[in-house]
């Protein structure tokens, strides 16, 4: 489904992130990507994302090259996602909103046609994520993981079929972490999502990807792909197979 | 947040103070409060009523001009990196010069009428709005346009939806912050050269007819010309920027 052919990537400043980089996944694959700060892993996810633009070599979704943001691609981000003047309804609905703003243009929508009654989407998704007697709170009013799960809303809302996430879990107190990660395998198993996080968390790392990449020092050549066929399930976390991924991560992730 | 009740306290408390000062001094430059409203009730439907409307008038001209101009640019700046460079030293150098200097100077190339005086105004909350504005749309955190435009924005759809809402209490705030210098310096304008506005009508109820009730009602509706500017952004932010106001869970 994602196709990441020859990839190079550089900053402004002329450091080199990625060079001839290759990654292909799968249509409803789970995967992780981890690495320590600085290692170029939420830049894969912007290029993937189409908010970057690789200076060489070309990213295909569904043989469709990439060259800005996808409407049917959704993403979740750690912090400030959420536009602080606007209600929870508000920012749920936000995807719909800037659909209808720019109609069915096929570049910044879907070609479907306008969406004639948000509510209707968008509530059913407050409910689900216990959000609906918080809808006219503003983010400042409530939780951190209350906040992600607005976000979260937004995104699937939108009913995408990639969702694309850099830490979102990171800030929350681990109740909250694990609550939504469970919820996030439960989604993406309903809408048979592909799935691709970021995080500098190992157990994240093993719970969350049926493949996890591991990302070391820029820049980078090839993918070091870890297999974990029973991760992406929320049991896994119970499994003596999830402490030994963790552990095969860690013996990876250690300094040389 | 203030109350409603306390303002109106405060206001009696003034006007009782002011009140007990006239007494003591006992001398017509300092009538009574009671004298003041009496002129300014009878004066307001006649000659202090359209001298009111007059510097209103310039006032509102210059805001709608300064927030029409100082907005977009400001917001043009925030988000160009590239241009904001170009153009911010110039900004610094002319940010800082009192704008009240320049009123002869406008005066001279602009003429009496109400033209130089709007312009005066207006320049004083061009750069306060301009600034604001500005800093407010760069403020912005990089992974709220991100997360926005992975939504499907494109330019036209972050003005609207995030670099507009943003800017909004800066705005608000830079009026707020201003009006009252504005309202200050139309007056300073209103002494030289017209014959309409409150800045002339309480320099000649003052100094060439000595009715100082009267003065005093003009000095009364500058005041509450500003007031009443500041209580209506004060409205305008609570109405259009409700999540200022909630508390935090």
């Amino acid at each position: 489904m994602i196709e990441a052919a020859n990839l190079g990537f550089e900053y402004p400043d002329g450091t080199s992130i990625f060079q001839d980089f290759n990654l292909s996944v799968g249509a409803g694959e789970a995967w992780a990507i981890l690495g320590p700060s600085g290692c170029g892993k939420t830049t894969l996810l912007y290029l993937l994302a189409g908010l970057l633009h690789p200076v060489s070599g070309t990213i295909t979704i569904d043989s469709h090259l990439l060259n800005r943001p996808r409407p049917k691609t959704g993403m979740i981000l750690q912090d400030y996602g959420l536009l602080p003047w606007a209600t929870v309804y508000e920012n749920a609905a936000l995807g719909y909103r800037l659909r209808n703003f720019y109609g069915p243009d096929g570049r910044h929508a879907p070609e479907d046609g306008n969406i004639e009654d948000i509510e209707l989407i968008i509530m059913p998704w407050l409910e689900r994520l216990g959000l609906s007697e918080l809808k006219e709170h503003y983010p400042g009013q409530i939780s951190g993981g209350q906040r992600q799960r607005t976000a979260i809303a937004r995104t699937l809302a939108l009913n995408p079929d990639i969702v694309l996430m850099d830490e979102p879990f990171a800030s929350l107190d681990a109740p909250t972490r694990e609550s939504l990660q469970d919820l996030l395998l439960e989604l993406r198993d309903e809408g048979r999502l592909t799935s691709i996080i970021v995080t500098h968390a190992i157990e994240e790392a093993a719970l969350l990807g049926r493949f996890i990449l591991v990302l070391s020092d820029p820049p980078i050549h090839s993918p070091q792909i870890i297999s974990n066929p029973h991760g992406a399930s929320p049991s896994f976390r119970e499994t003596e197979g999830y402490m030994s991924m963790c552990r095969t991560l860690r013996s990876l992730l250690e300094p040389i | 947040m203030m109350k409603r009740t306390h303002v109106i306290l405060s206001a009696l408390f003034i006007i009782i103070f002011w009140e007990i000062l006239a007494r003591i001094v006992a001398l017509p430059v300092l009538p009574s409060p009671l004298s003041v409203f009496n002129a300014l009730l009878s004066d307001i439907g006649g000659e202090l009523g359209e001298h009111f409307l007059a510097s209103l008038w310039r006032v509102l001209a210059s805001v709608t001009l300064a927030i029409l101009l100082a907005v977009p640019l400001g917001l043009i700046l925030g988000q160009s990196e590239r241009l904001n460079k170009l153009i911010s030293p110039s900004i610094y150098l002319l940010y800082p010069i009192p704008k009240v200097v320049l009123v002869p100077i406008i005066l001279l190339f602009l003429g009496v009428g109400n033209l130089s005086k709007i312009t005066i105004i207006f320049l004083i909350l061009f750069f306060q709005i301009l600034l604001l504005v500005r800093d407010q749309a760069a403020a912005i955190r990089p992974e709220l346009i991100h997360s926005v435009s992975s939504l499907g924005a494109g330019r036209r759809a972050l003005f609207r939806f995030v670099y507009l809402p943003a800017s909004l209490p800066a705005i608000l705030t830079a009026l707020r912050q201003s009006i009252g210098l504005a309202v200050a310096v139309l007056y300073i304008t209103e002494l030289v050269a017209t014959q309409r506005g409150l800045g002339y009508y309480i320099y000649l109820q003052g100094s060439t007819l000595f009715d100082y009730p009267r003065m005093f009602a003009g000095v009364v509706a500058m005041s509450l010309l500003g007031l009443g500017l500041y209580f209506i952004v004060d409205g305008l932010e609570r109405r259009l920027c409700p999540w200022k106001f909630v508390g935090t869970s």
